[in-house]
């Protein structure tokens, strides 16, 4: 930020650019290398954390150079528009306080040392007041989150862990500048300031979790491409976004390329996968006058659409409405660390009160009285408690993410630790969703014969030619050199090598009949034509991850939009029961009907039209390259294509309730120990300092086997 | 006892220059990639214009 500040010239702009590829040194320079090397560019700076590239520029300069040269260097990037900036990080307003916490806690700690090994008179009373000189302000300006938060909830009548905590912090402090005044023997500064300190702690690593989860998410969030090309009156094309889209323009949408809204097809012959919106996974035609929606992908021919309804008019906006009405059930979960709080707060209230009203009646004055009432507060502080969730969460998630997986929400381990059974989406959750050609065909290819291929498929960017090419690199081939390219949109390519006529086209049509199934030909001259059959394939360990579903309790089926036939493929494939042709409604219904049997059901879904489904269910988790309504409605997010990550999703998170579980054990066992001791009036500082510290960091401890959670 | 008269703000002063050195970095967004940081230690310059 500041090298920017410094070389800012007056005619530079800035853009930000999301690289949601970044996640490495390399990747870092790399990616500022290849900006800074274009001649406009007066500086550019990586922020991995946002996955984000700062460029400062020339105005002549424009942003799809910039992602053009991204993506030479093979890092796919979008600009950042201003309405997607993302949320201020919930870390950045704990740090201060944390820090004066520390700062303060450190400091007054030196002075209670002297004082706990004997200081007395005057030097202890020197002690105190240099301690509160300290502790007060540090205590009001640490203490203001909690304060905060426990004045709303009480503001609406109810309560939450931080009333408690903001009650005994108070009263401590209240209790200890009274001590000071009178010269008295304990002040407890030292132990509220480390008890914020493990609190704010706490805090900072709860935050830290969800922004680092969210970070990742809205990378890929903002990956999606949302705008068109519009064809205008004058025959320019120019690039406009979806939200600026107004109905009766006319969008051109290349081979390739997604629609940013519904529309009717104007000129152009195509075929249209629509798997996204209703998980059909074979394309269909469209030609002139037919119906486009938005979210589908053109696969074959430019065609131009005339816009009949954008942003809140389209197909994509109805799942959307539906998609929020379902989300409810969730939200009304309460978090395990607020159900324990509700248990806890009045229970350590009245216990406090006892101790007072008990002591009160022994006849021990009203002083002692409220000093014992008041290092019950403190001893019983849910210090422990606090880190109990947290910790486990962060560390799982680490692991989770190193392993590909990132966690959205905060409570979604506690919520997928508890389904029973699983709804799975066929096309693009089971299977990869995208076309792969038929392993058999590309075995069978001469190894002139794949060079050949491999040349023409990469000067193609139809989604079959950009299979074949990845199939047949993947397998050890390479391209050789071609003359005379040229590419027929919707018909194929074709070239000259070593003299033969060499082409990568559609089939003809046999017998008059139309193709049902995705095909390609390879045609040399001289010698057969080679069809290449493409299919929607199981992902790889598909049928491991099943098994190891069924082995820890989940009984699984498929729920698709697909036609039954080609459901039925699958279900025979992987033994899954299954159910076809399920609108968007449909599936969230069966989560409905689920639900009402006392089932807690995960839904792993991709598409469009798993949306609802997705946010009904009690926890659901959705490939990366799922749509982007899809991937936000989701509580997990998985990378990369294997399905194992589901069961280590499931593995991992029940492992962190079970670590979960027995830090509150070790938390409330370490307050059964000690609050008898406060009750009866033995605790002090000292050994409220100690008991703490020691605690919260046996949780931490007990925490920290979680490193390999993911396994 | 005097030399405390001089230490305890000899202390506290330091403690504070440490808190605001905190403070400035903060604010002048040392803590806004930390990820970053960590991994931009790694890059090999190899005599290029950074």
């Amino acid at each position: 930020m500041n090298t920017i500040a410094r070389l800012a010239l007056p005619d530079a702009v800035e853009t930000v650019l999301v690289v949601p590829g970044m996640h490495c040194s390399g990747c870092m320079s790399k990616v500022e290398r290849q900006l800074q090397d274009l001649p406009l560019v007066h500086a550019a700076r990586v922020n991995l954390t946002a996955r984000q590239v700062r460029v400062s520029h020339d105005p002549a300069l424009t942003v799809p150079e910039m992602v053009d040269a991204l993506a030479a260097a093979g890092f796919p990037s979008q600009p950042r528009g201003e309405e997607l900036a993302p949320p201020d990080s919930a870390v950045k307003p704990l740090l201060a306080p944390l820090a004066v916490a520390g700062f303060a806690c450190m400091n007054v700690m030196l002075m209670s040392v002297s004082i706990w090994s004997g200081a007395e008179g005057s030097t202890r009373t020197l002690f105190h007041w240099v301690s509160a000189l300290i502790g007060t302000p540090a205590i009001a300006y640490a203490g203001m989150p909690f304060f905060t938060s426990a004045w709303q909830a009480l503001k609406r009548g109810r309560t939450n862990m931080d009333v408690p905590i903001s009650i005994g912090v108070s009263l401590a402090t209240v209790l200890s500048l009274y001590e000071t005044a009178s010269g008295g023997h304990d002040a407890w500064f030292d132990g509220t300031l480390m008890l914020l300190l493990f609190l704010l702690a706490g805090r900072a690593l709860d935050a830290a979790m969800r922004d680092r989860a969210r970070s990742g998410v809205d990378a890929l969030l903002r990956q999606a491409a949302t705008g068109a090309m519009v064809l205008g009156r004058d025959g320019g094309l120019a690039w406009l976004a979806a939200h600026e889209l107004v109905p009766g323009m006319v969008i051109r949408v290349a081979a390739g390329e997604r629609l940013a809204a519904d529309g009717e097809i104007i000129s152009g012959n195509s075929r249209f996968d629509r798997s996204l919106l209703t998980g059909e996974s074979v394309p269909v035609a469209g030609g002139t006058g037919d119906a486009v929606h938005a979210g589908t992908l053109n696969l074959e021919a430019p065609v131009d659409v005339r816009v009949t309804a954008a942003g809140g008019g389209t197909s994509l906006a109805e799942i959307a409405r539906l998609m929020e009405a379902s989300g409810q059930a969730r939200s009304a979960y309460v978090r395990l660390a607020d159900r324990a709080s509700r248990l806890y707060a009045p229970a350590v209230h009245s216990l406090a009160a006892l101790s007072f009203v008990g002591w009160m009646i022994a006849g021990a004055g009203f002083y002692q009285s409220a000093v014992i009432a008041i290092a019950v507060l403190i001893i019983t502080c849910p210090c422990a408690i606090g880190l109990a969730v947290p910790v486990a969460q962060v560390v799982a998630c680490g692991a989770l993410m190193k392993k590909g997986i990132m966690v959205k929400d905060g409570s979604a381990m506690e919520r997928m630790a508890a389904v029973d059974c699983m709804l799975i989406d066929k096309t693009g959750s089971l299977t990869l969703g995208t076309p792969t050609p038929d392993p058999a065909a590309l075995a069978a290819f001469l190894p002139d014969e794949a060079a050949v291929a491999v040349a023409l498929a990469s000067n193609s960017r139809h989604p079959l030619s950009r299979a074949l090419a990845g199939g047949l690199t993947a397998m050890g081939h390479r391209a050789v050199a071609l003359a005379d390219v040229a590419e027929q949109p919707g018909q194929g390519v074709s070239a000259r090598w070593a003299g033969l006529a060499v082409a990568l086209h559609r089939p003809e049509p046999r017998d008059g009949k139309p193709l049902t199934s995705m095909v390609t030909a390879l045609s040399i001259e001289g010698r057969p034509t080679r069809l290449i059959r493409f299919a929607d394939h199981l992902r790889p360990d598909a049928q491991a991850a099943l098994g190891s579903m069924a082995a820890m309790g989940i009984e699984s089926s498929i729920l698709s939009g697909d036609n039954a036939s080609a459901v039925n493929e699958i279900a025979r494939e992987t033994g899954l029961a299954a159910r076809a042709d399920a609108s968007p409604q449909d599936k969230r219904d069966a989560i409905d009907v689920l639900r009402r049997e006392g089932h807690k059901v995960l839904m792993v879904g991709d598409g469009l039209n798993d949306g609802p489904a997705l946010a009904a269910a009690h926890a659901s988790i959705a490939p990366g390259s799922a749509s982007d309504v899809g991937r936000q409605a989701s509580d997990f997010v998985f990378l990369g294509d294997s399905l194992l990550a589901v069961p280590r999703a499931l593995a991992a998170s029940r492992r962190t309730m079970r670590v979960v579980k027995q830090n509150f054990v070790l938390a409330i066992g370490y307050n059964v120990l000690a609050v008898p001791m406060a009750i009866l009036g033995y605790v002090t500082p000292l050994l409220a300092a100690i008991a703490m510290s020691t605690s919260s960091l046996i949780v931490i401890a007990n925490s920290l086997r979680l490193t390999r959670a993911a396994r | 006892m005097t030399s405390l008269l001089i230490l305890l703000p000899l202390a506290l002063m330091m403690g504070l220059f440490g808190l605001g050195a905190f403070f400035w970095a903060l604010r002048k967004g040392q803590f806004d990639d930390l990820e970053g940081a960590a991994n931009r230690i790694l890059i090999d310059d190899e005599g290029r214009e950074p």
